[in-house]
C-alpha cells in the first residue's frame, strides 16, 4: 500500500492544501461555478481582478476563439472594491478554499487603499496584484511592462499589507527576470506567471476588428510553451515561489510548469472548455506522484534536468 | 455531462435537427435557455457553442427526456457537429441561462411570436410551452407567429408552429412566401391594424387536445414550471417574444416601444465560460452592461441599448 503523496504547498506564507488554484478572470467569484464543480476541493481561488471604482468594461465582442486559444478583451467589468467587500466576500466562508483577491488599480494609491482595505478580512487568504492586465492602462502603460514602475508599487503595497503578496506579471517583455527581480526587490512573496499575451483578430469580411476593443490578451494553449520558457526563467534567476499558469489543460500540462520551478499551477481559459479542470489536474497530479514514487509535490518543483 | 446523441440530420439546406438524450433534469428546462456544447475533445476549436434548446420531450426511455437542438452550419465547429452520429457523445452543460418570463407572457391578451431566421430555434419551445394545458376559450387567443427570412429556403418550422395550434405568418425579404419584406414590418402592420388588440375572429386554441395531465381549464401559467400568475400586474394588451439577428430585435424593439407592447427578445453571442464567470458575452442595458449568457439570453427589450 502505497502513501498518499502530500500535496501542500507553501506559496512565500500562502499554505495551500493542494498546488492548483483557478486563475483571475476565469472563476468570476468562485459563486458562479457552484453546480459544477466543489470549491472546496481546490487549492485556491483567484478572484475576478477588482478595482477600486466600478469599471464599466470594455465595448463588446469581448471574446473570440482562435487557433487552440481565445482571445479576451473584458476590460475588467466590476462593481469595484466597496460592493465585493459588502456583496461579494461573504460568499466566500462556505467555499471551503483560499481566497486569493486578484487587484487592479490606475494609480499606486488605489492598489494601497485597496490593500489596506482588504487585509482586515480574515476571509482573504493573500493578494494577487494585477499589474499586467494589457486590456487597460495605468498611466497609459502597463505597470509590468516597467521595471520601475513594478517596483515601487509593489513596495507601497508592500508596506500596507501583511497578506502574502503574489505579483502577478506580463509576458509582453523583453526579459521577463528584471520586472520579476524588480517584484522581489519591492517585497513581493511569490509571483504569477503570465497574464495574457496581447493580440488580435480580423474579420476580413468586414474588413474590421473582430474584438470590441480591437486588441485583447491571449491565453489558452496556444500560450503555453511561452509561459513555461518564462517560468523556467523566473525560477531559475529568483528565489520568490512561482505560481505558472497560460494554457494549462491537463494534470500533464501542470507538471510540465512544475517541473520547470512552479510552486503551484492556475487553470483559466480551461475552466470554460470544461469547468471541471482543475478537479482532474488536482486527480492527475496526485496520481503522477504515486507512479514516479514521489512523497511530497515539493520534490517535483524544479526539477527539470538539463544536464 | 455527456448525452448520447439519438439523431442528427439535415432538414433544409445547411440546417440540422438533432436529438439527444438527456436526463430527466431538462424536463423542467425553460423556453430561452440553452445547452454550452463541446463539440470535439480538440484544442481547435476549443471552446464551446451555446446551441438554444427547441424542444424537450418525454422519451421511451425510463427517466430520459428528448431534447432538440436546431442549428445552422456556420463554421468550423457547427460543421464537426453536422458530422456527428446516432450514438456517438456529446459533451453539454445546462440547461443553462434565464430564459422567456412566461408568467409575464401569459398575463398578455394577444401574444406574438417573431422569429428571423434561426431565431424559430428557441421559440418553437417557448410556443410549446404556452400551448401546453391551455384551454380554448374565444378570450384566450392563439399567439401569432411571424417568421422571416431572406427567402423560402430559410423558412423554418412552419408547421411545427401550425401543429402547436398557432396562427403562422411568414415573411420573406425576397418575397418567395408569404408576404414581401421584412418581418418587423410585417409585425408593425398587425399592431396597426385594428384587429391587432382584439382576438381573433376565428382563431382560438381550437385542435389542441388540452393536456390532461396539466388539468384542463387550469390558468396557463399552472400548467407551467416555473411561471407564477403575478395577480397584482396591470394585465398586458399584448407581448411580443423574438429571436433573430441584432439589427432585426432593435428594430422589432423600436416597434413595441412605439406601440407601449411589452417585448422579450433572446439574444445570440459567442461565449466563453456560459456560466457568468468570465463576461465575455455581454450586452448594453439601462443598468450597465449585463452578461447574455447568465442575466439573460432573454431581455426585457426595453432594457436594450442596441446602439453601441
Amino acid at each position: 500500500m502505497t502513501m498518499k503523496p502530500k500535496l501542500e504547498v507553501d506559496i512565500g506564507g500562502l499554505k495551500l492544501k493542494n498546488p492548483v488554484m483557478v486563475a483571475s478572470g476565469t472563476f468570476g467569484y468562485g459563486d458562479e461555478f457552484k453546480g459544477q464543480l466543489d470549491p472546496s476541493k481546490l487549492g485556491a481561488i483567484i478572484t475576478k481582478t477588482i478595482t477600486r471604482h466600478r469599471r464599466e468594461g470594455n465595448r463588446p465582442p469581448r471574446v473570440t476563439e482562435t487557433a487552440a486559444g481565445m482571445l479576451n478583451s473584458i476590460g475588467l467589468q466590476n462593481n469595484g472594491l466597496d460592493d465585493f467587500i459588502e456583496n461579494k466576500l461573504k460568499n466566500y466562508k462556505s467555499l471551503g478554499t483560499k481566497l486569493i483577491v486578484s487587484l487592479g488599480g490606475e494609480t499606486n494609491d488605489e492598489y494601497v487603499e485597496m490593500a489596506k482595505a482588504l487585509s482586515s478580512f480574515k476571509e482573504v487568504a493573500a493578494l494577487e496584484l494585477n499589474i499586467s492586465c494589457p486590456n487597460i492602462e495605468y498611466k497609459d502603460k502597463i505597470i509590468a511592462q516597467d521595471r520601475d514602475l513594478t517596483l515601487n508599487l509593489v513596495k507601497e503595497v508592500r508596506r500596507a499589507t501583511s497578506l502574502p503578496l503574489i505579483v502577478k506579471l506580463s509576458p509582453n517583455v523583453c526579459d521577463i527576470t528584471r520586472i520579476a527581480k524588480a517584484a522581489q526587490e519591492g517585497g513581493a512573496d511569490a509571483i504569477s506567471l503570465i497574464n495574457t499575451l496581447l493580440g488580435m483578430a480580423i474579420d476580413v469580411d468586414k474588413q474590421k476588428p473582430v474584438l470590441g476593443n480591437i486588441t485583447g490578451g491571449l491565453s489558452g494553449p496556444a500560450i503555453k510553451p511561452i509561459a513555461l520558457r518564462m517560468v523556467w526563467q523566473v525560477h531559475n534567476m529568483v528565489s520568490l515561489p512561482v505560481i505558472g499558469m497560460g494554457g494549462i489543460m491537463n494534470a500533464r500540462d501542470a507538471i510540465e510548469f512544475i517541473i520547470a520551478g512552479a510552486s503551484a499551477v492556475a487553470i483559466g481559459t480551461a475552466n470554460f472548455v470544461d469547468p471541471c479542470t482543475a478537479l482532474s489536474v488536482i486527480d492527475g497530479i496526485e496520481r503522477y506522484l504515486v507512479e514516479h514514487h514521489f512523497k511530497d509535490i515539493n520534490e517535483v518543483v524544479g526539477s527539470l534536468n538539463v544536464s | 455531462m455527456k448525452l448520447e446523441i439519438l439523431n442528427n440530420v439535415f432538414i433544409k439546406e445547411r440546417r440540422l435537427l438533432l436529438e439527444l438524450s438527456a436526463p430527466a433534469s431538462f424536463k423542467s428546462a425553460l423556453p430561452g435557455q440553452f445547452i454550452h456544447v463541446r463539440i470535439e475533445n480538440s484544442y481547435d476549436p476549443i471552446l464551446r457553442r451555446p446551441f438554444s434548446i427547441h424542444d424537450v420531450c418525454e422519451s421511451r426511455k425510463k427517466n430520459r427526456q428528448t431534447l432538440r437542438v436546431l442549428y445552422e452550419v456556420k463554421g468550423k465547429g457547427t460543421e464537426l457537429l453536422s458530422q456527428k452520429k446516432p450514438l456517438s457523445e456529446l459533451d453539454c452543460l445546462g440547461p443553462l441561462g434565464h430564459g422567456f418570463d412566461l408568467d409575464k407572457i401569459t398575463q398578455a391578451k394577444k401574444i406574438y411570436i417573431v422569429a428571423g431566421g434561426m431565431g424559430v430555434a428557441p421559440l418553437h419551445f417557448l410556443a410549446k410551452k404556452l400551448a401546453e394545458g391551455r384551454k380554448p376559450t374565444p378570450k384566450d387567443p392563439v399567439p401569432v407567429v411571424l417568421i422571416g427570412a431572406k427567402t423560402k429556403n430559410d423558412i423554418l418550422r412552419e408547421k411545427e408552429f401550425k401543429d402547436l395550434g398557432c396562427e403562422v405568418h411568414i415573411a420573406t425579404e425576397d418575397g418567395s412566401k408569404g408576404s414581401k419584406g421584412r418581418i418587423t414590418e410585417l409585425l408593425s402592420s398587425f399592431l396597426t391594424s385594428p384587429r391587432a388588440m382584439v382576438p381573433g375572429p376565428k382563431r382560438y386554441w381550437a385542435g389542441i387536445a388540452p393536456s390532461g395531465r396539466n388539468g384542463a381549464g387550469a390558468p396557463l401559467s399552472a400548467a407551467i414550471p416555473g411561471a407564477k400568475r403575478n395577480c397584482a400586474g396591470m394585465p398586458l394588451s399584448a407581448a411580443i417574444c423574438a429571436c433573430g439577428p441584432k439589427p432585426m430585435l432593435a428594430a422589432l424593439s423600436a416597434i413595441a416601444r412605439k406601440h407601449k407592447i411589452h417585448a422579450q427578445v433572446s439574444l445570440e453571442e459567442f461565449m466563453g465560460c456560459g456560466l457568468g464567470a468570465c463576461l465575455g458575452c455581454v450586452i448594453r442595458t439601462n443598468s450597465g452592461y449585463k452578461r447574455i449568457c447568465h442575466d439573460g439570453p432573454v431581455f426585457d427589450a426595453s432594457d436594450i441599448i442596441w446602439k453601441e
